[in-house]
């Protein structure tokens, strides 16, 4: 092997590599909930089509989303818990929902399909704590009068990760069971008793599915990409509600976003005979003197978008998209709050397509 | 060669730089060696710091890991490492040991070598083809077969019993053992191995000489003079076995948790830091996975110091042998 | 049952144990490569390596994985392989029996088998916090970090099967060392380094954990070094814990991938060393 001759290839190889680095078109980084992954990456494969730039989205967890903007290591975090107003300006951040969605409960139980089991949030929070072990259990076959249910032992399985959905889904059961409150509480991590963890609503999904006995929570559109059996809730009115864009819209109809500083506004538990109880919106955090401009400005158009083109495809993943009045609303927030925002209404002009 | 030329002061000095020059860059590059060392275990401990100063000795003694709270404990991610890494242990030190010999003692030469070379090629497979593989492959039959066999007939024992008890998740600190040994073997058998064929021939000679059977030669002979590299064989493997990431993360459950079953979810040390690092919010909490790691550190750098001596000392024994 | 029996006897069941061992290590090589070969097969296609890594529910491929892979493998090596030659050089030419070398030797062991997350923490640390962003060439220095001492602890072996006589005579003829090292002994140690360097390959291409906070991953296609680039190892990570079917897939093929170079370049290392070593010692 002539030595010299490798070295030389191996040299031009990464010269043209650094080269071609430098003339690229640069991707906008953002991280954070695996909540709306499914149609943020649907979102930024039409929109690469589009207009060429792709949108870099690292799906870690809220916790995550929240952690690299804190560090100014992505130009946007994405998270479902929303920050309290104090916490935003503390950190310098702007907080506007983007996508709202629906946390259903999903089973793993031999000959149980998709939307027949019926849970109660006491149920589940019983579950999540460790009280109720079977699914033959007394109190889960009240509820299923028509289901034979198997002596299995139950296997709940919860986020390990820093989860905006983890915050929805203890936040709905410390709603609904006082004694959840105490001994768990809510958070994007909390310490649960039983069951095991996995990472990411994918991890959640992933889990559920590979072990019999399993109960998981994870975002409907993973339930229903992946055919899972989810279950329906009972909700505040005690009525028993399927998990759809119906149900969901119906949650976040109620919703006062005028009135919330910063957006905080979380949509668990509405009132409303067909709301499902554990809906949630999905927050992306900017900051309000950005470090880089051009770059945050690439993603509010991307945002803005998906605002006007992304109503059809998240429909098709059963997300609820903003109605146009809390639209309009954002579009003010980024004109007044984020400094050197770009985005007008003549940035109408491109896509109108989708 | 131009003998005038290479006596000339002004060649000869050109030479005397460049020699200088190489050496200093290889003394350099071996300092180097050290710096790594060093430059690790500072910024480790400077990143561990926030949380040592504000838990203090509570940090080693809590298996409390509450991110709502912000109180942290690596009291359950060093359980969780430990007891995988001895679970490991007590299943891959007898098949080691049972394959050194093999290769050592009984095989023919025509198989030797491959089988050897099979061995080996499992030490260079990637820890996370073992994570899938035991994710996908090992833990559904762990739970549908092997664990539901293991809480019926041996949960109910007395002592014994408490091991195995609790729900067939088929993922967990047993499955996570598992897999772990399997990693492991290839390494301590290839240093079994290694430190059998150390053994001066005459001493074996001896003993069937004196008609012992193959197996008496390999207990009452080998393995007494070779103890020393056997033992630095397992801790090296136990070195592995703790700081083993992505194997473990997929199959031990992820739970902050002591549990006293075997089959029960765990974490360890590194598969701690694996899932939460990217996502830790806050410096309390990033800290103390940087604390989580400095503690790996420590005891892995233990271990392994401790096995590279007795290693050292077998070999230099070896040695003044020959 | 007489002493000689029950001697015989031990002696039959002990070995016969030592036979099921190493059946059992081999049950699991196998098992383990037939369960890659099974599931990664069925992905192996041209698209594998012509597509890029797709969003949950469509087709596509690794390249931009397989791509920053390579970029990152290889420039770590580029890094990692210089310093641990010239490392081994010094501990076999110039330091060979000072105290100074002994302890670097001990330490360049310790170093060799530690837990790759913790190098992983190191490079977070030393670069990402600093640049502030993850980047692939944050990911090829810790490569270099994991790769040193391998390649150390290689050049140095190599180095020291160079026949004494040979650095004799180079030395009568008046050469300084350093032209020794570099006119006779480097090439006369060239297949031993070389395979120094492939084992090195072979150690860090398949590492995943120092390669999770450094260089993150990326969808799409990217030659920017100073930015996250996808690799193979953290895909097949995301990959092989989703629910999604066409992710799981390619996760497999990818892990066939690995493993198949990894174990190619480590018999390929294997062969050139017995050809430089034919009294058989390993």
């Amino acid at each position: 092997m002539n030595l010299r001759r490798f070295n030389g290839l191996l040299v031009a190889m990464l010269a043209g590599a650094a080269l071609a680095g430098t003339v690229q078109a640069a991707d906008i980084s953002g991280a954070g909930a695996t909540f709306p992954y499914p149609i943020y990456s649907k979102w930024a494969d039409a929109y690469k089509q589009q207009t060429g730039i792709g949108l870099n989205y690292q799906s870690i967890g809220s916790g995550g989303g929240i952690k690299q903007i804190k560090a100014k290591t992505v130009t946007f975090g994405a998270s479902d818990m929303p920050l309290k107003p104090d916490d935003l300006k503390d950190a310098g951040l702007v907080q506007f929902p983007m996508i709202i969605g629906g946390v259903v409960p999903v089973v793993n139980v031999k000959g149980v399909q998709a939307g027949q089991m019926v849970l109660s949030g006491e149920t589940v929070a019983a579950i999540y704590m460790g009280e109720i072990t079977r699914w033959n259990d007394a109190r889960i076959q009240k509820l299923n009068p028509k289901l034979t249910l198997p002596a299995t032992t139950i296997a709940p399985v919860y986020r390990s990760d820093g989860s905006g959905t983890n915050f929805l889904f203890s936040h709905y059961l410390s709603q609904v069971s006082a004694r959840f409150k105490d001994s768990i509480g809510e958070n994007t991590s909390v310490q649960w008793p039983v069951g095991i963890g996995a990472k990411g609503n994918e991890g959640v999904a992933n889990m559920t599915t590979q072990t019999d006995g399993a109960i998981g929570y994870v975002e409907y559109a993973y339930a229903k990409q992946i055919k899972m059996a989810y279950c329906d809730l009972l909700n505040s009115a005690g009525k028993t509600v399927a998990p759809s864009g119906e149900s969901f819209q119906a949650a976040a109809a109620n919703a006062d976003w005028a009135h919330a500083p910063g957006y905080y506004l979380i949509l668990t538990n509405q009132a409303g005979a067909g709301s499902w109880p554990i809906t949630g919106a999905s927050f992306i955090l900017v900051y309000a003197v950005p470090p880089d401009a051009s770059a945050t400005n690439e993603a509010l158009k991307f945002f803005d978008w998906a605002y006007r083109n992304g109503a059809r495809m998240a429909a098709d993943l059963d997300y609820v998209p903003l109605p146009d009045g809390l639209i309009k609303q954002v579009r003010a927030t980024w004109k007044a709050e984020i400094k050197g925002a770009l985005v007008t209404a003549s940035a109408a002009a491109d896509g109108r397509r989708m | 060669m131009n003998t005038a030329a290479a006596i000339d002061p002004r060649h000869a000095a050109g030479q005397r730089l460049r020699e200088r020059l190489f050496q200093g860059a290889t003394f350099v590059a071996a300092l180097l060696v050290l710096t790594l060392l060093g430059g690790v275990a500072l910024t480790l401990v400077h990143g561990a710091w926030p949380a040592l100063a504000h838990f203090k000795l509570h940090f080693l003694t809590s298996a409390v890991w509450n991110p709502v709270t912000d109180e942290y404990g690596a009291l359950a991610a060093v359980y969780g490492t430990v007891i995988t890494a001895c679970i490991a242990l007590l299943i891959a030190i007898p098949v080691s040991f049972g394959i050194a010999i093999f290769l050592t003692e009984l095989a023919p030469a025509w198989l030797k070598r491959p089988v050897g070379i099979a061995i080996e090629l499992l030490a260079a497979v990637p820890s996370i083809i073992f994570g899938i593989w035991g994710l996908f492959v090992l833990a559904p039959i762990l739970q549908r077969h092997v664990q539901p066999w293991l809480i019926d007939h041996i949960g109910p024992l007395p002592l014994v019993g408490r091991l195995f008890q609790g729900p067939p998740y088929g993922i967990g600190v047993l499955t996570a053992g598992v897999v772990l040994a399997i990693m492991v073997v290839p390494f301590i058998s290839a240093v079994m191995r290694d430190v059998f064929e150390t053994v001066p021939d005459v001493l074996k000679e001896s003993g069937y000489g004196l008609g012992a059977t193959t197996w008496e030669v390999i207990w009452q002979v080998v393995v007494p003079y070779a103890r020393t590299g056997m033992i630095g064989g397992i801790m090296l493997g136990l070195g592995r076995a703790l700081g083993e990431t992505m194997a473990v993360t997929f199959v031990i459950g992820n739970a902050h948790r002591i549990g006293s079953s075997l089959l029960a979810p765990g974490t360890t040390i590194s598969a701690s830091i694996a899932n939460e690092f990217t996502e830790a919010v806050g410096d309390l909490y990033t800290s103390s996975l940087v604390a989580l790691g400095a503690l790996l550190f420590l005891i892995t750098f233990a271990v392994i110091a401790a096995a590279r001596y007795m290693l050292l000392r077998l070999e230099r024994r070896a040695l003044s042998n020959v | 049952m007489s002493r000689r029996l029950r001697r015989k006897a031990t002696n039959l069941v002990a070995l016969g144990l030592s036979g099921c061992a190493t059946a059992v290590g081999l049950f699991f090589l196998g098992a383990i490569l037939w369960t890659l070969l099974s599931r990664g097969l069925a992905g192996m296609s041209a698209t594998l390596f012509t597509a890029m890594t797709p969003p949950p529910g469509s087709s596509g491929g690794l390249l931009n994985a397989i791509y920053g892979s390579l970029v990152m493998t290889v420039i770590g090596i580029l890094i990692g392989g210089p310093i641990g030659m010239l490392a081994g050089t010094y501990l076999a030419e110039y330091g060979r029996h000072s105290r100074l070398s002994a302890v670097i030797r001990f330490v360049n062991d310790v170093l060799l088998s530690a837990p790759s997350i913790i190098v992983g923490l190191f490079a977070y640390e030393l670069l990402v916090i600093r640049m502030g962003h993850f980047s692939a060439l944050a990911g090829a220095v810790a490569l270099a970090i994991i790769a040193i001492p391998v390649t150390v602890r290689t050049s140095e072996d190599m180095l020291n099967l160079v026949p004494q006589g040979m650095k004799d005579a180079s030395t009568a003829m008046g050469a300084y060392p350093w032209r020794t090292i570099t006119s006779v002994i480097y090439p006369a140690a060239r297949s031993g380094i070389v395979t120094g360097l492939l084992l090195a390959v072979a150690r860090i291409s398949g590492e995943t954990a120092p390669l999770l906070f450094t260089a993150l991953n990326n969808q799409f296609w990217s030659t920017n070094l100073n930015a996250p680039m996808a690799n193979l190892p953290v895909v097949i990570f995301q990959f092989a814990l989703s629910p999604y079917p066409n992710w799981q897939q390619l996760a497999w093929s990818g892990a066939l991938l690995i493993t198949v170079s990894i174990l190619v370049l480590s018999i390929t290392a294997r062969f050139v060393v017995s050809r430089l070593n034919p009294g058989g010692q390993r």
